[in-house]
């Protein structure tokens, strides 16, 4: 009976953390980002030597069979490094998608060549966590037509899942007839987000329709959360680090008390979210009655605390925060963009409200 | 992670469950933590400490319920506490932090004498810490003790005692060491109230009520035996007293306990024959409110855990106080501006609700983001000591050619 981390767990987090801390460095990130925002390959092959892309992969196709409490750990770090890879989409919520629907045929066609890295997913879901612009796709006998917008890692996908209007889950090929990809571009140019259109697009269906679609969204929440917590913390020990070294007025800003205060406000708001994360991504496996509830939290509180937190560290840091030179504005567009993602957190409380009987 | 709930666990909720049925009837209205506990309240609480809802981890020798921690079975304990609006054991001072802090360095002899009719609610404690100088800087209290024989004779003044007129006891901070370093040079004593040469004078609050006190010490006679620790270790024994005292002010099952009373509230509640539920300003705000209350549940869990396993917890242990006192203010504030001009009613006006608790604990809880340690030692504490930034600097001394300029 407890609320810690196992050793393989802090293990796992540990060894992929350290890996990005060298292998993403600031000018990584910002050669990415400075580029298209698609991927650093370097970093990608690095991960699936790790066994990153196989961490949801049931071991029957050739992976670890994680749980959701490992993927946050893992979107954790990738937060921390503003990791230039695509994670939340084609590592978990792509094989969870066909771990969960899949026929045997699906799954023995695709997840060994997600569990090695040489296919990726992107994740087509958003109109359900808000839908836009006409945005939606329509399921007509095996074939898919319609758009939907703010693809999860869609700019280097391989397939796609894609949920249609109706809540049915359907797989693609990114190469089929008919499959067109826009690019979108965020503020976050460390992640890809794009739009699919399709024409009549051949597809194969998943089952379980809307519970598995449900369990994908809270799945996500509580990933964009955990990024945001990591992204977080990077921003704080900056934050920190910097005020002890930074002088001003012949002493170091971290002894002024106004700067000492929004550090520890930083920290006394971020640190029990992660208490939050682990509880929420735990019980999407473990705690069915609590796992939307918590999701909806975690991804709402995490905006929230994760805004106060970007701005802040920014701050301190005074106007070299604001420079492109030191980089710290990547952490924040990250954070910036995981809070719009998947619902921002005034439509997802209103979700909790209504999921309570507090609203209708 | 292990949170799963097998048979054992519902076999345990249902026992809980079980007792608060038998028992409602003997439950008090309300625990009230500032005064003496009444007859029914400290007849609840052995109630509570037989069955191990109270007092639970605390050895049997001494009076507890001697269960090992266990977080699932605490968290079942104030869920259904809380579901059945039921309340807790008593939690004041003496039982939140002199008993702990006896349990960390008392004597054998101390635990024995003391630990049992504290937790009884027998005996009642308040705490003398402050003093009209020395607030924040708690560590340049004046109130003597000189040495007389085989006791103590002190002599000073303490302010802001919360519950000294009905207390029995005080734990006392007191300068025995004059010559010592500041913070070497204090002593933890304890002595009862009663003792010729102390006078109470209360004081009254914002609330109406008189929650704290000023205490008057004239040649106060205390054995110098009457001392938690050794001589002038009493600001070390008083940090580990005021670490127990963070962790009491922040708990976070009052949070959950709140969030649920206002939740019924804003159901039952109309204005313009609309539920205040409706109002979707303040459904946000609740929802946002649930967020920041589970999120220091959990919390509180991981804590529990890491402190079962003997695991430091670093910055996560430091920031339970600043924010269990703001999250309690900020549901406080939520149910009053849910009522609205119903919100601001208070001593037993027509239509008040709840007897004005929600306006008392809006007060009061801004009491306790100042006590203890106010939120700005706090965020000190947080930074200094969790983040490792600089200190406060010295003032410093002017340089020798500054000094002789100005000369
Ligand atoms: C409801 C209540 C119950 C209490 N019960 C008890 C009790 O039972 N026993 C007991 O001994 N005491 C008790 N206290 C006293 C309490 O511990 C003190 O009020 C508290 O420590 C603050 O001290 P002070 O009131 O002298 O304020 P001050 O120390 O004068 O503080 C005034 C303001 O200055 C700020 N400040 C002071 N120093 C610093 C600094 N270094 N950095 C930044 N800001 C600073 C404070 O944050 C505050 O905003 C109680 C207080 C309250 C409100």
């Amino acid at each position: 009976m407890e609320f810690a981390l196992s050793e393989e767990q802090k293990m796992l987090q540990d060894s992929v953390g350290r890996y990005l801390e060298t292998a993403c460095s600031l000018d990584v990130v910002r050669g990415v980002a400075e580029k298209s925002g698609l991927q650093a390959d370097d970093v990608w092959s690095g991960l699936i030597d790790l066994g990153v892309p196989s961490m949801m992969v049931p071991e029957a196709y050739g992976g670890m069979a994680f749980g959701m409490l490992e993927a946050a750990l893992v979107s954790e770090v990738m937060g921390r490094h503003v990791a230039a890879v695509p994670f939340i989409g084609a590592c978990v919520l792509g094989p969870l998608a066909i771990a969960r629907g899949g026929s045997d045929a699906l799954k023995e066609a695709w997840l060994p060549k997600i569990a090695t890295g040489a296919i990726r997913v992107g994740v087509a879901l958003s109109e359900h966590t808000g839908a836009r612009e006409d945005a939606g796709i329509t399921a007509e006998g095996d074939r898919l037509s319609g758009r939907s917008l703010f693809v999860i890692d869609g700019g280097m996908a391989d397939i796609f899942v894609v949920a249609d209007t109706q809540g049915g889950l359907h797989l693609i090929e990114a190469g089929a007839e008919g499959v067109e990809t826009i690019a979108l571009t965020s503020i976050d140019r460390t992640r890809s987000l794009s739009e699919i259109r399709l024409t009549k697009v051949v597809s194969q269906p998943l089952d379980g329709g809307e519970d598995v679609l449900a369990s994908l969204i809270d799945a996500g929440r509580v990933l964009y959360a955990a990024d945001t917590l990591g992204a977080g913390w990077a921003m704080i020990d900056k934050a920190v680090a910097y005020a002890k070294e930074r002088k001003q007025f012949n002493r170091v800003i971290g002894s002024f008390q106004s700067v000492k205060h929004m550090c520890a406000e930083m920290a006394a708001e971020l640190e029990p979210c992660r208490s939050l994360i682990w509880y929420a991504a735990y019980a999407q496996d473990a705690l069915p009655d609590d796992a939307r509830l918590t999701a909806g939290h975690a991804k709402s509180h995490l905006s929230e605390v994760g805004r106060f937190v970007a701005r802040t560290s920014t701050e301190v840091h005074g106007g070299m925060g604001f420079t492109d030179l030191l980089g710290l504005h990547y952490w924040f567009k990250r954070i910036g963009v995981n809070r719009q993602i998947l619902g921002g957190p005034e439509r997802v409380r209103e979700e909790l409200a209504k999921l309570q009987g507090w609203a209708a | 992670m292990d949170l799963s709930y097998g048979p054992e666990y519902e076999a345990f909720r249902a026992e809980v469950q079980k007792f608060l049925i038998d028992f409602k009837d003997q439950a008090p209205r309300g625990i009230g933590g500032t005064g003496r506990p009444a007859a029914e309240t400290i007849h609840w609480q052995k109630l509570l400490i037989e069955h191990g809802y109270a007092a639970r981890t605390i050895p049997k020798e001494y009076g507890g319920y001697g269960a090992e921690p266990d977080i699932l079975k605490s968290r079942i304990i104030s869920e259904e506490f809380t579901a059945a609006q039921m309340p807790g054991g008593i939690a004041n001072q003496g039982v939140s932090m002199f008993v702990p802090t006896l349990l960390e360095l008392g004597t054998e002899e101390q635990k024995q004498k003391w630990i049992r009719p504290t937790l009884n609610g027998d005996i009642v404690w308040c705490q003398g810490y402050s003093e009209p100088g020395s607030g924040s800087d708690l560590a340049s209290l004046q109130t003597k003790g000189t040495e007389d024989g085989d006791d103590f004779l002190v002599n000073g003044q303490k302010i802001w005692t919360s519950t000294a007129k009905s207390a029995d006891m005080m734990f006392c901070l007191v300068r025995t060491e004059p010559d010592a370093p500041k913070h070497k040079g204090i002593s933890y004593l304890i002595f009862p109230m009663d003792t010729p040469g102390i006078e109470v004078r209360p004081l009254v609050t914002m609330t109406g009520n008189a929650e704290f006190n000023e205490v008057f010490f004239t040649d106060v006679r205390v054995p110098q035996n009457q001392i938690i620790g050794e001589r002038g270790q009493g600001w070390f024994v008083a940090n580990a007293t005021l670490g127990h005292e963070r962790g009491m002010l922040g708990d976070p099952n009052a949070a959950g306990s709140r969030l649920a009373e206002i939740t019924q509230m804003m159901m039952e509640e109309t204005v313009d024959g609309e539920r205040l539920m409706d109002n979707p300003f303040l459904r946000d705000r609740l929802v946002k409110l649930q967020s920041r209350v589970l999120t220091m549940q959990y919390h509180g869990m991981r804590l529990l855990t890491a402190r079962v396993k003997k695991e430091s917890t670093g910055v996560a242990g430091l920031i339970v106080k600043l924010q269990g006192c703001d999250l309690n203010h900020d549901l406080a504030a939520l149910a009053i501006d849910a009522m609205g001009e119903i919100g601001v009613l208070y001593d037993g006006s027509p239509m008040e609700r709840s007897r004005g608790k929600w306006q008392w604990r809006y007060m009061f809880d801004l009491g306790l983001i100042i006590g203890g340690g106010t939120a700005q030692i706090q965020k000190n504490i947080i930074s200094e000591r969790g983040l490792d930034m600089p200190r406060e600097p010295k003032p410093v001394k002017p340089a020798p050619a500054d000094a002789a300029k100005s000369a």
